[in-house]
C-alpha cells in the first residue's frame, strides 16, 4: 500500500470512528535512512534503517490530540485512531483550532536522485575510503549519511499531497596533534559528494591549525567560515524567526524594521533543494524571505501561530510545533555580489588556514581579527535578546593585515546574535555559498563566509 | 515479562530477535544480538491554564547488530515477522562487510554471563494508567496559578514512558526488561523590555525517574506555582549578578546538570577513545592516569550505578545484556572508572562494559550514562550558607555549555542570590559561571548531605542522533573562588 493509500485509510477511519464531524490530518513517511561513521580513520559504526511513521492530529468535539505510530497493518491503524480520538475527547476544549488545510494544489514533483535513495553500504564506505585516504595519514572522523524519505499527507478536507525526498551529506574532521579541521557538504545527489575534496580540504585546515597560541579575551573581528554562520542561522530561526516565540513576545523579530545590517538577506527556502513541499498540516511550503538587505520581513507559522498573529501560515508546522513552534529549517544567507571570486584575492594565495578563494577574499580585508571554522554547543541565556555562549571549534586562526599569522586555540563567546548583525555589523558576505547537513536529514544551512565588525569572546582554553 | 503485544500476524519477540540473530550468523558474522522494543510515550503540555498539546506515541520494531571480522553493522525494522527479522539481520552482516572497506584494529568483547532474565522497573501508580483528564487538571491548575500569580507565559509538562525490551544475543542472552518513566514540572516566564526571565520548579521541563505517577503527584505542581510566578517577575527588576571571582554555592539540580556535564560525558570511554571525536566530541582524560589523576578535591565521591531504584538512568541490564553493577568512578577525588561497553572496555584493556544504551529499537547500542551522582557530603546547605562570608549561591540550570574535550565550561542558571557574612541576602538575576572541570572541582570544600537523584531526559549523542535518559545524584555544594557574572 502506497503511502497515500494509507493516509487515507487512516481518515475514513477516523471518519468511521469519529463520526462525520471529526477533522483528521494524516502523515505517512517511509524513510530508508544510512549513516556509515567512521573514527580513528577507520569505520568503527555503520547503521541503516527502514522505517514507517503514521501521525494523526484528530480534532473532535472542539477538542485536539495527535498521536503517532509505527505499526501499519489494519489493527494497528484502527488502534491508533482509537487511541487519538479517545485522548482527543478526554482533552479540554480547544478554542484555538485553527482548523484544516482546504484543498490545495500540490507542486509538481521534481527529479529525485535514485543513486542517493537507494545507496548501498559499499557507496557510502567507499567515500569515507576516499576522505580518509585524501587525508595523507592524519587522522580522520566523521560521517557519510543516505537519507530518502516517502511522505504523504491526507486530511478530511480533502487535501492531499505526496513528495519523495532525498539527501546525501557528508561531514568529517581531519586531526593534527590536537587540532582538528573540518569539511561538511550537504547535497542532492550522491554523485556531488567526493569524499577526497572534503578530505583534503579538512586535511589542509588541521595542519594550519597546530600550534595554536592562547589569545586573551575580549571584542574581535571575526571571519566566519559557512559552518560557524550555521549555528547564527539555526539560532536566528529557533528563537528569533519562530512564530510562537513572536506572538508570545519572546523573540526580538519586528517585522519592517531594520533590525540588520543591509548586508543580510535570509530566505528559507525548502525547494531550493530536495526536500518536503509540505509540512505537517499539509501547508504548501514556499520560499520565504525573512530578512530583505536588512529589514525584517516575515516570521515562520503554522496554521496556529498564524491565527495568533493575524498572519496565514508560511508551511512550517512540524510535530510538537504547538509546544516549540514552527521554525525555518532550510535557511540560506543570501551571498553578496557575483559568484565568482576566483582571482579576486591580491596577492599570493595557497589553501591552508584559508581554504578557499571566497574566504580568502574577505580575510584580505581584515586589520586585526580572527579566522572561525566552525562553532559549537551554542546555547541560550536570554532567548529574546538572544544572547548567546558557546566555543570556536575545528580551527581558529589570527588574522593581521590580511594574512592570516597564526593558529588560536578556541576562546568561549558570549553575543547577542541580532546585535552582532545589526545594521553596520556586518562588513562583508561571501560569493559562494556552502549547503551544510543538520543533524537531522532534511534539514539544511546555507551560507557564504561572513565577516563581522565584533565578536565578544569572553574567555580562552583555559578559562 | 507477561503480557504485552501490541502486533498482530507476528512470531514472538523472542523469536524475531532470535531469527534476526541467526540471519546475521549465517551471513556470516562472529557475532550478533537483536533487540526488540515497543515504547509507548505519552506527554501533554500546557499554557496558561489551557491544554497546549497532548501526544501520544506508539513504536514497535527491531535492531540487529551484527560484528562480522572486526567491523559492526546495523539495521533496524518496524517488522517482527519472521521474515523481515531474518532480512534485518543479514542486511545488517551486509553492512558490517561494507565497513571492512575502512578497516579497524580488531575488535574483541569483554567477556560477560549469557543471562537469561526479567526485569521491571518499580511503578507504584501506572502513569498510562492516570485519566488523562486528571493529568490535564494537574497541567491546567499548575499554569493557571502561575499565570495570576503574574507570569506572562505560565507552562507545565509531563512525559511519560513505558518500554518493554526483548534482548538476545548469538551468546545466548535472552532477557527482557519493561522500564516505566515519567516525570514533569512546571515553569513561569516574565517578559520585560530588553530581555526574559523564568522560574521553574523543580527543573526546567521537570523531574524525572524510573518510576510512576507517584513521583509527579509527589511534586505538588500547584503548591509551587505562585511561587515559581512571583519570583520569574520580581527577577525582572533584580539587580545583575556582579562579575567577578567569588565563592559559588550550586543547588542540587544545577549540580546534577555539572556532573552530566563535566564529570559523565568526560568519562564516555568511546569519547576517550576518539570514537566521537567528529561530533560529541573526546574528553579531556587520558587513560594512562586512570587510578591516579586528581579530578576534584577528596569530597568528590562519583559513582556510577545504574542500580538506583526510581532514578532515571536505572535498569535491569545495558542493552549488551551486561547487568547493571554499581561502579566508582571518582574515588575521594582520585578518577578510577569509566563508562564502557564490551567492545570499547577491551579497546582500553578494562574488564567491565554495562553502560550501553539504545534510544529505541532504530538506534545502535552505544556508551551512555546511567546514573553517574555525587555520594552525599557531611554538611546542609544551612551550613553552607552560614560559613560563607561572601558569595552567590545559584540555581535551576537555564544554560549549559562547555567544550569538545569536556573542561571549559560556562554555565546560566534562573536565580541567584547574594551570600554575605553567612546569610542569604537579595535575589540576582542573569547569574552565571564559568570554569575548567577539573580546576573547578578540586575547587570544591563544602558538599551537603541533601541528595536527590535528578533526572536527565535530554541526554543527546550519537549520530543518527539519540537521546538518552540519564541519573544524577546530586546535593548542594561550595566551590571557591570561581568566576562569576560572564555576560555579552
Amino acid at each position: 500500500m502506497t503511502e497515500l493509500e494509507l493516509a487515507g485509510q487512516v481518515v475514513e477511519l477516523v471518519r468511521r470512528a469519529g463520526g462525520p464531524g471529526a477533522q483528521a490530518e494524516v502523515v505517512v513517511t517511509r524513510a530508508d535512512l544510512a549513516l556509515t561513521r567512521f573514527a580513528n580513520s577507520f569505520i568503527h559504526q555503520n547503521v541503516a534503517e527502514s522505517t514507517v511513521g503514521v501521525r494523526l492530529r484528530v480534532h473532535v468535539d472542539g477538542r485536539t490530540a495527535a498521536g503517532s505510530g509505527s505499526v501499519v497493518t489494519p489493527d494497528g491503524l484502527r488502534a491508533l485512531v482509537e487511541r487519538t480520538l479517545t485522548a482527543a475527547r478526554l482533552c479540554p476544549p480547544d478554542p484555538a483550532w485553527p482548523g484544516l488545510t482546504p484543498p490545495t494544489p500540490a507542486p509538481a514533483g521534481g527529479p529525485v536522485d535514485e543513486a542517493a535513495a537507494y545507496a548501498d553500504p559499499d557507496e557510502r564506505a567507499e567515500r569515507v575510503r576516499a576522505f580518509v585516504s585524501a587525508a595523507g595519514g592524519l587522522e580522520t572522523a566523521g560521517y557519510c549519511r543516505t537519507a530518502h524519505r516517502s511522505s504523504a499527507f491526507a486530511n478530511s478536507a480533502g487535501h492531499t499531497a505526496h513528495w519523495r525526498a532525498v539527501e546525501a551529506a557528508m561531514d568529517g574532521i581531519a586531526r593534527s596533534g590536537g587540532a582538528d579541521g573540518v569539511a561538511r557538504l550537504c547535497a542532492d545527489r550522491l554523485a556531488d559528494l567526493d569524499g577526497a575534496v572534503l578530505g583534503a580540504r579538512a586535511a589542509v585546515k588541521a595542519r594550519a591549525a597546530a600550534d595554536p597560541v592562547e589569545l586573551p579575551p575580549g571584542r574581535y573581528e571575526v571571519v566566519f567560515e559557512p559552518a560557524a554562520v550555521t549555528d547564527l542561522l539555526q539560532n536566528l530561526s529557533w528563537f528569533g524567526f519562530n512564530g510562537k516565540r513572536y506572538v508570545e513576545r519572546q523573540s526580538f523579530a519586528e517585522p519592517g524594521a531594520a533590525q540588520f545590517d543591509p548586508a543580510v538577506t535570509l530566505v528559507d527556502d525548502p525547494l531550493g533543494a530536495s526536500g518536503l513541499p509540505f509540512d505537517v498540516e499539509g501547508t504548501t511550503r514556499k520560499a520565504v524571505t525573512l530578512v530583505e538587505a536588512g529589514t525584517t520581513r516575515a516570521v515562520t507559522h503554522d496554521r496556529r501561530t498564524a491565527v495568533e498573529a493575524g498572519a496565514e501560515s508560511t508551511g512550517h508546522a512540524i510535530a510538537g510545533g504547538a509546544t516549540v513552534g514552527p521554525m525555518a529549517r532550510n535557511l540560506r544567507l543570501a551571498a553578496g555580489g557575483d559568484a565568482s571570486p576566483a582571482g579576486a584575492v591580491p596577492g599570493a594565495w595557497t589553501p591552508g588556514a584559508v581554504a578557499d578563494p571566497d574566504t580568502a577574499e574577505l580575510v584580505a580585508q581584515v586589520g586585526r581579527g580572527l579566522l572561525v571554522s566552525d562553532l559549537w554547543y551554542t546555547r541560550v541565556l536570554d532567548p529574546k535578546s538572544l544572547v548567546i555562549t558557546g566555543l570556536t571549534r575545528n580551527g581558529v586562526w589570527l588574522v593581521e593585515d590580511g594574512v592570516v599569522v597564526g593558529a588560536v586555540r578556541d576562546l568561549r563567546f558570549t553575543e547577542s546574535y541580532p546585535r552582532a548583525l545589526a545594521p553596520g555589523g556586518v562588513l562583508g558576505v561571501g560569493r559562494v555559498p556552502v549547503r551544510q547537513p543538520d543533524r537531522v536529514d532534511g534539514v539544511w544551512w546555507e551560507a557564504p563566509p561572513v565577516r563581522l565588525a565584533s565578536w565578544h569572546f569572553t574567555g580562552g582554553a583555559s578559562g | 515479562m507477561s503480557g504485552r503485544s501490541p502486533r498482530v500476524g507476528c512470531v514472538s519477540e523472542f523469536d524475531a530477535a532470535t531469527a534476526a540473530v541467526q540471519a546475521a550468523l549465517d551471513a556470516g558474522a562472529r557475532y550478533a544480538d537483536a533487540r526488540v522494543m515497543h515504547r509507548r510515550y505519552e506527554s501533554m503540555s500546557a499554557r496558561n491554564g489551557e491544554i497546549e498539546e497532548l501526544t501520544q506515541d506508539e513504536s514497535v520494531g527491531l535492531g540487529v547488530r551484527a560484528l562480522v571480522g572486526s567491523s559492526w553493522g546495523f539495521h533496524a525494522v518496524p517488522d517482527l515477522t519472521d521474515a523481515a527479522a531474518r532480512d534485518a539481520g543479514r542486511r545488517a552482516a551486509r553492512i558490517a562487510a561494507a565497513s571492512a572497506r575502512v578497516p579497524g584494529p580488531s575488535v574483541d568483547l569483554v567477556p560477560v554471563e549469557a543471562a537469561t532474565a526479567s526485569w521491571a522497573s518499580a511503578c507504584e501508580v501506572d502513569p498510562l494508567g492516570v485519566p488523562l483528564s486528571d493529568k490535564g487538571d494537574l497541567l491546567v491548575d499548575a499554569t493557571a496559578t502561575m499565570a495570576a500569580h503574574g507570569a506572562d507565559i505560565a507552562e507545565g509538562l509531563y512525559q511519560i514512558w513505558d518500554t518493554a525490551k526483548w534482548f538476545v544475543s548469538s551468546e545466548g542472552h535472552r532477557v527482557d526488561q519493561r522500564i516505566r518513566e515519567c516525570g514533569g514540572g512546571i515553569s513561569a516566564t516574565s517578559i520585560g523590555d530588553g530581555e526574559t526571565q523564568r522560574r521553574s520548579y523543580p527543573s526546567y521541563r521537570g523531574q524525572y525517574g524510573t518510576t510512576g505517577w507517584e513521583l509527579v503527584t509527589s511534586l505538588d505542581l500547584s503548591a509551587h506555582a505562585a511561587q515559581v510566578a512571583e519570583e520569574s517577575r520580581a527577577l525582572l527588576t533584580a539587580p545583575l549578578c556582579p562579575a567577578g571571582e567569588t565563592d559559588l554555592i550550586l543547588g542540587g539540580e544545577q549540580l546534577a546538570l555539572q556532573i552530566h556535564e563535566s564529570v559523565g560525558h568526560a568519562i564516555e570511554l568511546d569519547r576517550i577513545l576518539g570514537w566521537e571525536a567528529a561530533f560529541a566530541g573526546t574528553s579531556w582524560l587520558d587513560l594512562a592516569q586512570l587510578g591516579t589523576l586528581r579530578y576534584g578535591s577528596e569530597l568528590m565521591n562519583v559513582t556510577i550505578d545504574p542500580a538506583i531504584p526510581g532514578a532515571l538512568g536505572s535498569f535491569g541490564f545495558d542493552d549488551e545484556g551486561s547487568p547493571a553493577v554499581k561502579r566508582d568512578a571518582v574515588r575521594e577525588g582520585r578518577w578510577v572508572g569509566v563508562l564502557a561497553g564490551r567492545d570499547s572496555a577491551a579497546v582500553a584493556g578494562l574488564d567491565y562494559g554495562g553502560s550501553v544504551r539504545a534510544d529505541g529499537w532504530a538506534r545502535l547500542p552505544m556508551v551512555r550514562m546511567t546514573n553517574v551522582g555525587l555520594e552525599p557530603g557531611p554538611h546542609t546547605l544551612e551550613e553552607i550558607i552560614a560559613a560563607t562570608d561572601d558569595g552567590v549561591l545559584m540555581d535551576l540550570n537555564r544554560s549549559w555549555s562547555i567544550d569538545d574535550k569536556r573542561l571549559n565550561f560556562q554555565f546560566g542558571c534562573e536565580i541567584g542570590w547574594e551570600v554575605k557574612k553567612g546569610r542569604r541576602g537579595r535575589m540576582l538575576r542573569n547569574p552565571t559561571y564559568t570554569g575548567i572541570g577539573p580546576l573547578f572541582w578540586r575547587s570544591m570544600d563544602m558538599l551537603s548531605s541533601e541528595t536527590v537523584a535528578w533526572g536527565t531526559p535530554n541526554c543527546g549523542k550519537g549520530q543518527p542522533g539519540q537521546t538518552g535518559h540519564t541519573g544524577h545524584p546530586a546535593a548542594p555544594a561550595r566551590f571557591r573562588n570561581v568566576r562569576v557574572g560572564v555576560r555579552a
